[in-house]
């Protein structure tokens, strides 16, 4: 039976989703194909403490904003943004 | 670095960046760290964000103004730190060949480094406790010793 492909995720937190996980980025390993929303769910179920990140996160691939339908690729940067309050 | 800064603002030097003989109008936009009524004695705000996006972010909307006000100039500054209650956080002067089109232009570049820029802030209170702004609903409160 031919192993499914997965791929190594950089996710990285910031403001209080990095105080909740206790750290600024993680690998994260998903089978792909898959979505930000995969990505997602993977890092609430793994990760100690990120079970408080809401389901639906505001995120962004690779420096740009994307929904969760998005779909992700082996190296990438997935951030997950608490609510900007910029300005 | 180029438009994030730790350190205070220098509005001469945004205003110098898009001085030109051409623009006969120039709108400065400042936000300041606010310990108004709304909040509970704010005596700074530590502002965090995600550098290499908020760089990427500020570029392209930069480069939007410049195609919907052709002939304008747009420079602006986000400060990140510990900022205290009164001083700049950021600054956008926009100029342009008539008033219109500067406060145009400003109002459009800090409505979306509102919508767009991954920046955050964290309110530091005189009783040593930390707020999260959330300015789609409600505050997330961190006791003092955490």
């Amino acid at each position: 039976m031919p192993l499914q492909p997965a791929g190594t995720i950089r996710v990285r937190f910031f403001a209080r989703y990095a105080e909740l996980v206790g750290r600024a980025e993680a690998a994260v390993a998903v089978p792909l194909p898959a979505t930000v929303g995969d990505v997602v769910r993977s890092v609430r179920e793994q990760l100690p403490g990120a079970g408080d990140i809401p389901e639906r996160p505001l995120a962004a691939v690779n420096l740009r904003h994307a929904r969760l339908d998005a779909s992700v690729q082996d190296g990438d940067e997935v951030a997950l943004l608490p609510p900007i309050a910029g300005g | 670095m180029v438009y994030l800064t730790r350190s205070s603002i220098s509005l001469e030097a945004l205003l110098a960046e898009v001085s030109s003989p051409e623009c006969g109008g120039t709108c400065v936009f400042l936000g300041t760290v606010r310990n108004g009524p709304e909040e509970k004695d704010v005596t700074a705000i530590e502002y965090s964000a995600y550098q290499e996006m908020v760089e990427g972010e500020l570029g392209r909307i930069v480069a939007e103004a410049a195609a919907r006000w052709p002939g304008g100039r747009l420079a602006l500054r986000h400060r990140l730190g510990v900022i205290p209650a009164g001083e700049a956080s950021i600054a956008i002067v926009a100029a342009a060949p008539h008033r219109a089109q500067a406060f145009e232009a400003c109002r459009y570049a800090i409505e979306e480094i509102k919508r767009r820029v991954p920046v955050w802030k964290k309110e530091l209170r005189s009783d040593g406790s930390e707020v999260w702004v959330d300015p789609s609903g409600r505050p997330t409160s961190k006791p003092a010793h955490v």
